[in-house]
């Protein structure tokens, strides 16, 4: 067979067409997030005034948002937090076994729940329980309600992460607090967790990273509230379902409202992200 | 692995656990269970929840192509359908360019380059969904139906699913922005996958004279075919379940359709706009069943793609 070009020239030809497609690839996927970035930056920017910033809705502004979000994340941290590092905690420390292994394959697949199938579920759980009375209904939209499944969301993700890091901490660590006699749930607890403090700080703030922007669940449990945060049992407005209102929203004023507010929403999960994504780098460079 | 397991005999005995020990670790294994008990429990309660619509509807909601909330009559097929379409799209959109970016990353991009630009890649996951979707009705949208689908039409009109006239709040949007929201979870555990494997493979296909791209095809990503494709699966999983920038972007027409740039709906679409206005008990009665097809469809595809994965990165790592 004859070749037009020399076989070794083709060769060394498709090795750089192709080293060329895959930096394309990579341009490609940066196209989009340097437009998503570009354009709340543009359109978003001029929204940003102190009213916009300082008033709850019912005044034009994002505050009660803002505010809802903050309480929301916090809410969230307070029961996933505990959880989660438990659940890892187990899942390191205690779960070489069998059993340790279906729960880790299972809360690895819960990190993959779709998020609108845990707001459905916060939703229909506090429903069937005010039908046994526990509850009076209109608690389904309401800052429990949205608690329990963002924190359905948060924990899984806590678990792993959590797990990880402690996974991270070297065995000899853990000897050596045995061998001073100290008994194994303080080895855990003063020694193995200090030392991979910064880890699952990582691992916390990826959770707060993940809940803080979902939208979905908290249209289905928070609904909207246009004032500020003003009880457990009542609905609560916050940054994401802000943006989407906005967004579907006939008025052009309010289309430019939520770049405003997904401008703040995306520079707090962005900074959020950067900062606990700091750690991880670090450890990739030792790689 | 860990000590607490390893030791033996005597050591094991001085070392027995004290009752707090037990406690702590009942603790912890409870609330390691419980956490899966969670899972369990979406699935009772959605069950539950959805319990007239299923005694009305059965398996027929799954067949069934009308929703209508006049006449009562609810049916699952459209959004399964509009569902499937729209992942498949994100796959096949989403997948060769994450493979692209996942060799770069880990077989062609010089040192200095390769933690930044891993690290701008997994960004693209941390921009909400909600922001996603916002993009996509002023900034993709429009793109769309100006530029890219009359273009997209220009080349492959004569086929059937790129006729009619672009709109630009179409499923074919709708799989733009799922490709773009599957990315960096696919080239991050495609990557991993080419991280595992050994050096060896590399070294082996160079010293017979491969280029790099015929070292990377030979010796790199025929290697880590199962972890790649466990990776897609993983993808698949976000795409099925993804609902904010879906339900902004497809157009919300709750029926079939013929050609990608007609409007449409997911499972996920159809919850999230229809859960606010819908009529109890039936109808709401009817997204939860939604809500239950999909939280199903979910939790296979993700155990399939855990067990694909995991049991590649096991291999992998044995194999160094």
């Amino acid at each position: 067979m004859k070749f037009p070009v020399d076989r070794d020239t083709r060769r060394r030809w498709f090795d750089f067409i192709m080293s060329g497609a895959t930096l394309l690839c990579v341009a490609l996927a940066l196209l989009p997030l340097g437009s998503i970035l570009f354009e709340a930056l543009v359109r978003g920017a001029p929204a940003l005034t102190p009213t916009f910033l300082t008033q709850s809705s019912l005044m034009g502004g994002i505050a009660n948002a803002i505010q809802g979000t903050v309480v929301l994340i916090g809410l969230t941290a307070l029961v996933a937090l505990p959880v989660g590092i438990l659940t890892g905690i187990y899942l390191s420390e205690y779960g070489k076994n069998r059993l340790g292994g279906i729960v880790r394959l299972f809360v690895d697949v819960m990190t993959q729940t779709p998020s609108i199938v845990v707001g459905i579920f916060a939703y229909s759980f506090i429903f069937e329980l005010s039908l046994l009375g526990f509850f009076p209904p209109p608690l389904v939209f309401s800052v429990i309600s949205a608690v329990i499944a963002l924190a359905t969301i948060m924990i899984p993700i806590v678990a792993r992460t959590s797990e990880e890091a402690m996974r991270l901490v070297p065995t000899s660590a853990r000897e050596a607090a045995l061998a001073l006699g100290i008994p194994r749930y303080r080895a855990i607890l003063r020694v193995v967790l200090p030392s991979c403090a910064s880890a699952l700080i990582t691992g916390a703030l990826l959770g707060i990273a993940r809940v803080g922007g979902e939208t979905a669940p908290l249209i289905m449990t928070a609904a909207w509230n246009n004032d500020f945060f003003n009880g457990l049992n009542q609905p609560i407005a916050a940054l994401p379902t802000q943006v989407y209102r906005f967004a579907v929203s006939p008025s052009l004023a309010e289309n430019r409202a939520a770049w405003g507010a997904s401008l703040i929403l995306v520079l707090l999960m962005l900074s959020i992200s950067i900062a606990s994504r700091a750690v991880i780098r670090m450890r990739a460079v030792r790689r | 692995m860990h000590v607490f397991q390893t030791l033996r005999g005597r050591t094991r005995a001085r070392l027995r656990a004290t009752p707090r020990d037990l406690v702590f670790e009942g603790l912890s294994a409870f609330t390691a269970l419980s956490v899966v008990g969670l899972l369990v429990l979406i699935t009772v309660i959605l069950y539950l929840a959805a319990a007239e619509s299923i005694r009305t509807y059965g398996f027929g909601f799954l067949s069934g192509s009308v929703w209508d909330s006049v006449s009562q009559r609810f049916g699952a097929a459209p959004f399964i359908y509009g569902m499937l379409v729209t992942s498949a799209l994100a796959l096949l959109l989403g997948v060769p360019v994450s493979l692209g970016i996942a060799i770069f990353l880990s077989e062609l991009s010089p040192p200095w380059l390769r933690i930044p630009l891993t690290f701008i890649v997994e960004l693209l996951a941390a921009v909400p969904s909600v922001v996603y979707g916002l993009w996509g009705i002023f900034v993709l949208g429009p793109a769309m139906r100006v530029y890219i689908e009359p273009g997209v039409q220009a080349v492959l009109g004569f086929l059937p699913p790129f006729q009619g006239h672009p709109i630009g709040s179409d499923v074919f949007t709708a799989g733009v922005i799922l490709a773009i929201m599957i990315i960096p979870t696919i080239s991050a555990v495609s990557r991993e996958a080419l991280l595992a494997v050994p050096d060896s493979q590399r070294e082996a296909a160079l010293s017979l004279g491969a280029t790099r791209w015929e070292t990377t095809r030979l010796g790199v990503l025929r290697y880590a075919r199962a972890g790649i494709f466990g990776a897609a699966i993983l993808g698949l999983g976000r795409a099925v379940g993804e609902t904010m920038a879906v339900t902004m972007t497809i157009g919300n027409r709750a029926a079939f359709f013929g050609s990608l740039f007609e409007p449409g709906q997911t499972i996920a679409s159809q919850i999230a706009s229809r859960w606010l206005d819908a009529v109890p008990p039936l109808e709401l009665g009817a997204l939860i069943q939604l809500g239950l097809v999909l939280m199903l469809v979910s939790l296979f595809i993700n155990l399939f793609a855990r067990l694909m994965v995991g049991r590649f990165l096991r291999v992998g790592e044995g194999a160094e």
